[in-house]
């Protein structure tokens, strides 16, 4: 991945212009806010310029979907011409662009999306599973402009309330939801296996389940003020790090849970073949481990700079640790002793399992520090 | 003839602790060590324990260290195991990636290389430059051996995921060892032989006895302190189970000043503590500075993090006053201190808790909106689900001072009084909650003020309504009102005066409640109601009465019996009849305070820290390269006028498969000969 993504004579002149494009758009974010910003708010915006430059010339979907992603949330901060009140009364606002209106499209693209990726399955109708794949891309779109939006808005209610949209348990489930459709959507197209979609995308579903309720239920969407140990820029790194291995994690065991249909005969001529299923549970884990492991030390060292040290055995560092152990032992025995096969499969599912109980059981069952996510 | 194979004991153990099997059991029995210290509440009060498990089962846990598992002998043992099998792997592992790293296998035959799963063969010799090129683009080093008239190239990339592993292992052991640092292992090691006991009394800090002091040159401590403003401290307090340890500091910490910011939603913004660090000796100042949450300062080699904050005995004063006589006296105090106090024959300790200043509240959704009714429900929560900024109608109820009154059997009633008055729509109120349970939520009353605001008239009416040496003369003028109106002109006016008197003895002896206990015995039921409609009015125009005699005897002119007036009066019913289940008979009015604010510091010494961050930058590289890069091996054999290229990898999956072709496209020359 490393030398071909850097090889600069391989690069087409398109990945040039993405990479223009963004430092462009870095220079920009810079010339405005740099006032605002500290040096680790300066050093992230550089960061996040590269790593963007590098995601889009290492898949190029990115290259597109960034831009138009950029483009989307941009009309919409347009359109709110400064005044949060426009939110409700400007058309396009109210119905498309302002930030819930983008997380119910995000939501509606979604459910669309998994009923035709299942469609598209069952009856083996790759039209269906097109459509499926294109509702996907939708519905990352609206996720990622609407945190865009979402993060413009903040400011909007008070200079002191906006923040990046990381803060809380509902901004998060759209980051999940991001995140692990796009990987779904990168590995559909690079083993040319979309029917996986069935499963990847019933995860999500549920994590769009639970946006609903909270959002009807609870009123979960309202933004508000960062308590003062989150207001730190180790946010901004550590959650969406994180995120990226819980989103590999679901992902894998979703196609854990294909694995074991297939090696049950079910299902078997209409999803990936077992090998392909396992391969990328492996890849998914694997990406999923090393960010897990970033954001875990990332968690430390903002732990230490909050809390007073580096780890305090608290109830979410434990179990991140119980989750990071787990994952650990799953690619040792897949890597060193060779397993392939159901235990793997097993294992992953079971994965979520205890994946699931750090991100959300933590925080409801368990007291601690680490109390921002509650229910 | 059978033999034994005979494996020495050195080497039995050895192949154990190296192996992978006994890694991976450690590591389980590491997560469940875990899940349990999560399950459980670690480190709690003992008694708490005691309380939850029983005498039996504390008798158990205690021992095994399950309210402290992260620190038990048990536990830090697995983890030395753990490091002890991972510092084996290595060293078994390293020679042969060494060994692997280095060598080019340059040794390799055509048979070894056919018998690849990746080989492909053509005729004709590729440029050898050519190829050498290739090869430098493609990232790859290479050694090339020429022996009986056959070349080969020998070549490899990615050695880094070897390396990746001796990284990724290492670090976790640099890891142990600065966490290992950075614990509490020495001191607890001096607890094991006697050296150091943790104090378990609740002793003034220079009281504390020096086996439970930890000088200033301790290596690593974390340890609290709360300093009230204008206080300071040259100790900080490390728990340790059911004990402490009194860590002295290498300087002295001063409170200055400690700040307190809210969002306009109420919730809290900002705590900042200003603070002082002066020299243990002489009290220069070494530095000054302001600690704030994620903004920790660092003296010395400590750094000092804001960790709570509170109240730090502000002095209070109230108004007392006596609910069974109404007089009213002035009472000064402090927070979060105790005093007696003498209510009644009675004697009482005054337990005072916080003073809170910002009490901001969710009075719930404004009545606009909820009056409209032409906005249907469904409507309203689409509107809501769009809308990011909450409409909450939030209100600063002001400064409230919570405080318990114990009687002498010790048996505490908990207040929550305020000192601002409570606006309901332009009627003000004092507020008092009281609660017998801390379990249980405060009860409120709502005490009417009167038109300058102020308590006095409701307890005049008060003290005149419950003494019973009034109730003929209100009784006399609310007949004699009755028969004026002529509302009651079928009834004996000394009939009527009778029952009156009645109604308010009834009243008297507790109330609503009280009254309607009266009810319920002596009328029949199908007149209850209608009886006590009667009882009520009757009540309701002898209060009238009553703050007509309370304001004559006092001197004062009558109020007017306008509908604000007779609000109050109502209230006053109310809240009168409230303060029957009021506990003791006092009811203590804030009115006034000097703030102290108090701020909790944990200060931490910490020289594991770098050596920790130092692993996990090498957990992270060696994580990168033993997933992200991969060894590849390539071998060109040119002999006889015939080609055969050869590939090996650590992982083989589809990248490998193209990696090959790519490979094999660009080296072997045009005509594809035998191609796998």
């Amino acid at each position: 991945m490393t030398a071909a993504t850097l090889n600069l004579r391989s690069r087409s002149p398109f990945d040039f212009a993405f990479a223009v494009l963004m430092v462009i758009a870095c220079g920009i974010a810079f010339a405005r806010y740099n006032p605002y910003m500290d040096y680790y708010e300066q050093a992230i915006l550089l960061g996040a310029t590269l790593a963007l430059i590098a995601f889009g010339w290492f898949w190029r979907a990115m290259r597109t979907f960034l831009p138009v992603c950029a483009l989307v949330a941009l009309t919409g901060i347009y359109i709110y011409q400064g005044d949060l009140a426009r939110g409700q009364t400007a058309f396009w606002l109210k119905y498309m662009l302002a930030s819930q209106s983008l997380v119910m499209w995000m939501c509606v693209c979604f459910f669309l999306a998994t009923a035709m990726f299942w469609l598209g399955m069952l009856r083996r109708s790759a039209t269906a599973l097109s459509i499926g794949v294109g509702l996907t891309w939708a519905a990352a779109t609206a996720a990622l402009s609407s945190a865009l939006v979402r993060w413009y808005e903040s400011y909007l209610i008070g200079s002191d309330v906006g923040h990046i949209p990381v803060s809380n348990l509902y901004e998060v489930f759209v980051l999940f939801c991001l995140i692990t459709s796009l990987m779904y959507l990168y590995y559909a197209a690079r083993f040319n296996a979309r029917s996986m979609g069935a499963f990847v995308l019933l995860v999500i579903s549920a994590a769009v389940g639970f946006i609903l309720w909270y959002t009807f239920d609870r009123q979960a969407h309202e933004i508000q003020p960062l308590i003062p140990a989150l207001q730190s820029w180790w946010m901004k790194i550590h959650v969406p790090a994180n995120f990226i291995g819980y989103g590999a994690f679901a992902l894998s065991a979703m196609l854990g849970v294909a694995q074991l249909l297939v090696s049950r005969g079910i299902l078997t001529t209409r999803l990936p073949s077992y090998d392909t299923l396992g391969e990328v549970m492996y890849k998914a884990i694997s990406v999923g481990f090393l960010f897990f492991t970033i954001a875990t030390i990332l968690g430390a060292a903002w732990a230490a700079d909050a809390w007073g040290g580096y780890w305090s055995w608290d109830p979410k560092e434990t179990w991140a640790l119980i989750v990071w152990l787990n994952y650990a032992a799953w690619l040792h025995v897949r890597l060193v002793k060779g397993w392939r096969g159901e235990v793997l499969a097993w294992w992953s599912v079971v994965g979520l399992l205890v994946t699931t109980f750090a991100f959300l059981g933590v925080n409801m069952f368990l007291s601690g520090l680490h109390s921002y996510g509650g229910l | 003839m059978k033999t034994r194979r005979y494996i020495p004991f050195r080497h039995a153990l050895y192949d154990l602790l190296s192996s992978m099997r006994f890694a991976i059991s450690l590591l389980v029995v590491l997560s469940i060590a875990s899940i349990i210290g999560t399950v459980l509440k670690q480190n709690e009060p003992y008694s708490n324990y005691h309380f939850e498990f029983g005498d039996f089962w504390f008798s158990i846990f205690e021992p095994i260290g399950l309210f402290d598992v992260y620190h038990a002998g048990w536990f830090l043992g697995i983890l030395g195991f753990l490091v002890v099998s991972l510092s084996l792997c290595i060293y078994r592992h390293l020679p042969g990636f060494v060994r692997e790293i280095k060598s080019y296998r340059a040794s390799a035959t055509a048979n070894s290389l056919q018998l690849m799963q990746h080989h492909a063969s053509g005729a004709g010799t590729p440029d050898q430059a050519a190829v050498l090129a290739h090869l430098k683009t493609a990232g790859f080093r290479w050694k090339i051996r020429d022996e009986d008239g056959a070349v080969l190239i020998a070549a490899k990339r990615g050695s880094w995921q070897k390396l990746g592993y001796f990284f990724a292992h290492s670090a976790m052991i640099v890891i142990f060892v600065g966490g290992l640092m950075d614990g509490n292992l020495p001191l607890k090691i001096r607890e094991l032989f006697g050296n150091k006991v943790a104090e378990t009394r609740d002793l003034p800090q220079s009281k504390v006895p020096p086996q439970s002091r930890l000088d200033a040159g301790n290596g690593s401590f974390r340890g609290n302190v709360t300093l009230a403003e204008g206080g300071g401290a040259d100790v900080v307090f490390i728990n340790s189970g059911n004990g402490y340890f009194v860590q002295e500091l290498p300087f002295v910490l001063k409170l200055k000043q400690f700040h307190v910011e809210h969002y306009s939603t109420g919730q809290p913004k900002k705590f900042a503590s200003d603070i002082e660090v002066l020299d243990r000796v002489s009290g220069k100042r070494i530095t000054s500075g302001t600690v704030e949450v994620n903004k920790p300062l660092v003296v010395d080699g400590v750094a000092i993090y804001q960790s709570s904050f509170g109240d730090g005995g502000s002095g209070l004063t109230f108004a007392r006053w006596d609910l069974a006589t109404g007089q009213k006296t002035a009472l000064a105090g402090r927070s979060q201190a105790a005093q007696a106090i003498r209510i009644g024959n009675d004697d009482y300790t005054l337990e005072t808790g916080d003073l809170r200043v910002f009490n901001i509240e969710n009075m719930g959704k404004p009545a606009a909106q909820t009056s409209t009714v032409a906005v249907s429900q469904l409507e309203q929560t689409l509107q809501s689900a769009r809308s990011v900024k909450a409409d909450h109608n939030l209100r600063n109820l002001g400064p409230s001072i919570q405080f318990k009154l114990r009687d002498s059997a010790g048996q505490a009633t908990e207040y929550l009084n305020y000192l601002a008055p409570f606006n309901d729509e332009g009627t003000l109120y004092l507020v008092t909650g009281m609660r017998r349970a801390v379990s249980d939520a405060f009860a409120f009353v709502r005490i009417p003020l009167d038109d300058a605001a102020e308590v006095d008239t409701f307890q005049r009416l008060r003290a005149t309504l419950l003494d019973a040496k009034n109730w003929p003369e209100i009784a006399r003028r609310t007949a004699d009102k009755a028969f004026k109106d002529g509302a009651f002109s079928a009834t004996n006016h000394r009939e009527f005066q009778a029952v009156a008197q009645n109604v308010l003895q009834q009243f008297a002896l507790g109330g609503f409640p009280a009254l309607e206990r009266f009810l319920d015995a002596k009328v029949p039921k199908e007149q209850r109601q209608n009886v006590a409609q009667t009882y009520l009015k009757i009540l309701q125009g002898a209060a009238i009465d009553a703050m007509e005699l309370a304001q004559q005897r006092a001197g004062l002119p009558t109020l007017t019996m306008d509908a604000a007036h007779y609000r109050f009066l109502m209230d006053s019913l109310v809240a009168n009849s409230a303060l029957f289940d009021y506990g003791p008979p006092v009811y203590l009015q804030p009115t006034g305070f000097t703030e102290v604010k108090s701020s909790g510091f944990q200060l931490t010494r910490s020289p594991g820290k770098n050596i920790v961050y130092l692993g996990s930058i090498l957990l992270v590289l060696g994580i990168f390269c033993m997933f992200y890069v991969r060894e590849e091996r390539l071998w060109l054999r040119m002999a006889g006028g015939r080609t055969l290229i050869a590939m090996s990898s650590n992982r083989r999956n589809r990248d490998f498969d193209r990696e090959f072709e790519r490979h094999r496209d660009a080296l072997l020359p045009q005509e594809p000969g035998d191609a796998a």
